[in-house]
């Protein structure tokens, strides 16, 4: 292995539409590790000029790793997905951020030289594997009181952050919904977001065969006042509703990363830089604060500040969590930087694989603003953790050349 | 935001269709195609069953279907839809029309109507004034590759592993427009060779990338994402992105007339005309370079009337059901939770025979082998040919060079029989002498376990009688395999007189495993393949015994369809086995099986056989063999050593029924079927005797129910 660390570059990333969990779903009759498959092989479609057997590394994530998400899934997928059976494979899991952690693991190994090509990506089939399946906690964690017994049920954290931050009202959770589903929409009467999918055609036996090539759970038009009146059902008259959160969803996505050298050498397209990333750790009653402790560890690493940011993907768990984290951070509720093409609240939230879907839209954003130098994405996770990745823009001018000093 | 739109299914019709119908459903989802394509209304069939139950068509399917058909029409007129699509569940588009159908039609109209309905529905793909596209996602077999041929465009998936018009195997043509529509597609020559030579062949299918080299197909995908790939290519080529061109059909007269040509001569050589179907598709197919699409449909439905009331088609189908049905289930086996694990296995013997078994043990119960012979060369060359087998199966990339060492491994030898000692079950296949066998079973019992179940694969002698003398007569079982052991489906497993259940039941999972067909048959000589056939050609010896002319004698029967001549399985099997089965049979039931002295001239004279051929492969007799055919006699007509050998079969049949040698006619037939080659469309042979009235007339009664 060199003695040098080598750059990490992203070079494209994919998604399924995604669906919404349950027998009425889009994806109620099709496998998670399918959705998984479409993924590699559209990635490896769009960019012929990388032998397959280039690919060292298939890392994905899922939360509940059993069934249809089980068998080493990214390894059981590169087969699937026609990779030689020289290309090896792993799953991951941290919750919420296994796609992130995903690709993070492997960008290590790109960084360190034990990698020059890696697929990295999540999935989360919600209605075959709700979240909770199979888990049997510790009775120390009650008895301890290690964690409260909210910390297990992501919205009643929800409401705890709400408790900790007053000043972010049901209110302003409505609004920042709204403005979710708006953006979202707008992308989509752009023609923005269908770049990052890979049609699936869905199998239903009393139906016949689908296609599915635009997301499920959005709701466009979305109003205030639609969302004034639903239940709060993590607490009574609490803030946190359906409306105001990520829904339970199917879906799954995959990204590319390369060595930069790599990348020149089979001429793959370069589309941001990986400069830095942090996992924090929170009291798991506010899990939904993860995000600001991930931050500010990874701007430290990098020797940035939140002023060098001019991107920003907040996964949408709960409006509250991304409010709590613009707060924080001082940055207004509907900053145009933020998730300018809407979020999870509007898109889904398929537990393992959000974490890509981030990065694959940072990218985008990248594109139309070469004047921003440096992104980040960024979610909470469950059991209280956050993680934050900081991107570089390959279409800035200064890009590559001399941070700011810390 | 929505992705697909939900439109109504094709509902089930109210009438009743055929009783036990498994009933395919039509199920229509609009998919929004990208790149402003439009709309594609996408039919899928679908029974509602998982992989082990194949979609087919029976009169309710089909109904679905048309109602599905129509409301996409009616949708395309209105300027609602860009495309129609049809595919099927998972790993079948669809194996074609539910043979109980045309199995329940009796009359001529109602034929004629079954024909109409399926080229009337089918053709909606064609005329609905919208592009359509089937996406053959798995076996696409009769109907369901006929369907396929009726759209404007077809992808297919490259893991498809059938795609066949196997009617005429049955009896039948392709009569849902295969005929026309086919050679128009790919030209007459690929087109005869799926609408005629490959049903003949055994039912050879063909793979979704044969399909596709041959043109049937446009394009091509792998399956893990077929469909998605297939529904955009359907939006390129709807956008114009993508233009399909397919070669230009050469269409004049030579080129036709060439390929039936050759069809035609393949045909006689298998049948010589005994079967109408496959001479109809031929004049179908004939037909098809100029007529137009209603004349040809038409002319499908006129040949499918003919063929569904013709007996062949009759014999066809209860041949097909014996060989699919029967054969996996064989009448009168004990409960296989009887049968004895076998995990090592010996062969008694090295020659020919005893090799080409164990090659075949080892390789499909992949279990140690071990060889014994006489002396060490006879081993050796026993154990060589397994592995020079083995080498050549390597060499054609049948195992996998893993595979190869493994299965050379399992095989040894030993001139020591003591190496049986561990041994689950032993088969001999030594010399045919009853001391030379019962010797050899009784030195294979002194030394292997009291479990262990003794084989024998004689073919004329008695394994009662075989294994009186031993401790434990009750494990001997009879296993009769034929040559060549690699090819020939048929094992007749004969119970002996003191045969257990146990033996009898490890035979039957040790054949199950071998994946042959097994028929249980009781212990009487040359059992049931060899015992008829034997009788036939006694009939034919005797005509020449007579002084008829051996190319009279040898012709009588080609307008039956059998495989090969009588002369010719003579040649193939050698006159001195055959003598010997002969001489046999002779002794156990004289006044039937008599003794040639043509044959035993022949045999004498170490002559490999009645007919000699030219450089051509055209038979003549020989200087040699002429001078042993008698010097006078009373020779026969043809058709009088018909009668006589078609009798004597008949005779036989009923005695060996009435015997109780195996558990009806339906076991003859599989065996003759098997083990003998006999064609489809005599249904072995007793369907043929019934309908030739030849059964009433010699034993007094019908062998099947009418």
């Amino acid at each position: 292995m060199p003695g040098s660390l080598r750059d990490v570059v992203f070079v494209d990333g994919v998604r399924t539409p995604f669906g919404k969990a349950g027998e009425k779903g889009l994806y109620a009759q099709t496998r998670a590790d399918d959705l998984v498959v479409k993924c590699i092989r559209e990635l490896l479609r769009r960019h012929p000029q990388l032998p397959p057997d280039r690919v060292d590394e298939v890392a994905v994530a899922a939360t509940t790793q059993i069934g249809d998400q089980g068998l080493t899934i990214g390894r059981m997928a590169a087969l699937l997905s026609g990779l030689p059976a020289s290309v090896p494979g792993f799953a991951i899991d941290r919750m919420c951020a296994g796609a992130m952690t995903a690709v993070t693991t492997t960008a290590s190994g790109i960084a360190s030289g034990a990698y020059d090509v890696v697929i990295a990506g999540g999935v989360e089939h919600m209605g075959h594997h709700p979240m909770g399946e199979g888990v049997d906690p510790n009775p120390r964690i009650v008895a301890e009181r290690l964690v409260d017994t909210s910390a297990l049920v992501m919205g009643a954290t929800a409401e705890n952050v709400h408790d900790r931050f007053p000043e972010i009202t049901k209110e302003r959770c409505d609004a920042y919904a709204v403005t979710s589903q708006a953006r979202l929409a707008a992308a989509y009467a752009e023609g923005r977001i269908q770049r990052d999918l890979v049609p699936v055609a869905t199998r239903h036996q009393e139906k016949g065969w689908g296609l599915a090539v635009a997301d499920e759970p959005p709701r466009p038009g979305t109003t205030l006042g639609d969302l004034a009146t639903l239940k709060t059902p993590f607490r009574p008259h609490g803030r946190v509703t359906a409306g105001n959160a990520a829904g339970l969803n199917d879906g799954a996505t995959a990204c590319l990363l390369a060595s930069g050298e790599a990348a020149a050498e089979l001429g793959l397209p370069v589309r941001m830089r990986l400069v830095g990333y942090a996992f924090a750790g929170v009291d798991p009653a506010v899990m939904g604060i993860g995000p600001v402790p991930a931050t500010e560890k990874a701007l430290a690493r990098a020797g940035l500040t939140i002023d060098d940011i001019g991107l920003f993907e907040v996964n949408e768990a709960f409006a509250v969590q991304v409010l709590a984290f613009l707060d924080h951070f001082g940055i207004k509720d509907d900053d145009e930087r933020v998730n300018p093409d809407g979020g999870a609240i509007a898109i889904g939230h398929p537990l393992a694989s959000s974490g890509v879907r981030l990065m694959t839209q940072l990218a985008r954003h990248f594109e139309t603003h070469p004047e921003v130098r440096y992104g980040l994405t960024t979610m909470c996770i469950g059991i209280g953790m956050g993680g934050t990745v900081i991107w570089e823009n390959p279409h800035h001018p200064d890009y590559g050349k001399e941070r700011p000093a810390a | 935001m929505s992705t697909t739109i939900e439109t109504p299914t094709g509902t089930p019709a109210a009438a009743p269709g055929v009783p036990g119908e498994v009933v395919t459903q039509a199920l229509v989802r609009d998919v929004v195609l990208p790149g402003g394509a439009g709309v594609l209304a996408l039919i899928t069939l679908d029974n509602g069953r998982d992989h082990t139950r194949p979609t087919t068509f029976g009169p309710t399917g089909l109904r679905n279907l048309d109602a599905a058909l129509t409301a996409v029409t009616e949708r395309a007129r209105a300027g609602g839809i860009a495309a129609i699509g049809v595919t099927g569940k998972p790993f079948f588009l669809s194996a074609g029309f539910d043979l109980t159908v045309p199995a329940a039609i009796t009359t001529r109209e109602a034929a004629l109507e079954g024909g109409r309905a399926g080229h009337a529905i089918f053709r909606k793909l064609a005329d609905a004034g919208i592009p359509s596209f089937v996406f053959v996602n798995g076996a696409a077999l009769g109907g369901g590759l006929e369907i396929a041929l009726h759209a404007t465009y077809r992808t297919v998936s490259s893991g498809v592993p059938a795609i066949a018009l196997p009617e005429v195997m049955l009896g039948l043509i392709p009569g849902w427009g295969g005929t026309f529509l086919l050679p128009n597609l790919i030209g007459p020559a690929k087109a005869l060779e799926i609408i005629v030579a490959n049903p003949l062949a055994n039912g050879r299918v063909i793979t979704g990338p044969q399909a596709f080299a041959a043109g049937i197909a446009d394009a091509i995908f792998e399956p893990a994402d077929y469909l998605e790939q297939s529904l955009l290519w359907a939006a390129d080529v709807l956008t114009g992105r993508t233009t399909v061109t397919r070669p230009v059909i050469d269409r004049s007269e030579e080129t036709w007339e060439a390929a039936l040509a050759g069809a035609k001569k393949a045909v006689d050589a298998k049948l010589g005309g005994a079967a109408p179907a496959p001479y109809r598709a031929l004049d179908l197919v004939r037909a098809a370079r100029t007529a137009d699409r209603d004349a040809g449909f038409a002319a499908e439905d006129d040949a499918l009337a003919d063929l569904i009331l013709s007996p062949e088609f009759r014999s066809g189908l209860y041949s097909f059901n014996l060989v699919n049905k029967r054969a996996k289930r064989p009448a009168g086996a004990p409960d296989k939770s009887l049968a004895r694990p076998v995990t090592t296995v010996g062969v008694v013997g090295a020659g020919l025979m005893a090799s080409q078994l164990a090659l075949l043990f080892a390789r499909r119960l992949q279990v140690p082998v071990v060889l014994t012979d006489l002396d060490a060369e006879r081993v050796a060359k026993g154990v060589g040919y397994v592995h020079a087998e083995v080498d050549k199966l390597l060499g054609k990339g049948r195992v996998s060079p893993d595979t190869a060492s493994r299965l050379k491994a399992l095989v040894t030898g030993s001139t020591d029989k003591t190496a049986f000692a561990g041994a689950d079950l032993v088969i001999e296949a030594v010399f045919e002498r009853m001391d030379v066998k019962k010797q050899v079973l009784a030195e294979v019992e002194a030394v292997v376990g009291d479990e262990c179940i003794l084989m024998t694969n004689t073919s004329s002698l008695s394994v009662t009688e075989m294994a009186a003398e031993l401790k434990h007569p009750e494990r001997v079982v009879g296993f009769h395999f034929f040559n060549p052991v690699a090819v020939m489906p048929l094992v007749e497993v004969i119970r002996g007189h003191q045969t257990s259940d146990v033996a009898l039941a490890t035979a039957f999972a040790t054949g199950r495993t071998l994946k042959k067909t097994c028929v249980l048959v009781r212990d009487a000589p040359a059992f049931v393949v060899n015992r008829l056939l034997t009788r036939f050609m006694g009939e034919i010896l005797r005509a020449v015994d007579e002084g008829t002319r051996p190319d009279i004698a040898d012709t009588a029967l080609t307008s039956l369809g059998f495989p090969m001549t009588p002369f010719t399985l003579l040649h193939l099997v050698g006159p001195a086995v055959a003598l010997h089965t002969g001489e046999t049979l002779h002794a156990a039931f004289p006044e039937r099986f008599g003794a040639s002295a043509f044959l035993a001239r022949l045999v004498e004279a170490r002559l490999p056989g009645v007919w000699s051929l030219t450089p051509e492969g055209r038979p003549y007799l020989s200087d040699e063999v002429k001078a042993l055919l008698p010097r006078d006699g009373t020779p026969l007509t043809g058709e009088k050593v018909r009668q006589r050998a078609l009798a004597a079969v008949a005779e036989e049949v009923g005695i060996m029924l009435a015997e109780g040698l195996v558990a009806g006619p339906e076991d003859i037939d599989l065996c003759m079927i098997m083990g003998a080659g006999w064609p489809f469309h005599l249904g072995g042979i007793t369907p043929y005797l019934d309908r030739a009235g030849i059964s009433e007339q010699v034993v007094g009664h019908r062998f099947l129910p009418a």
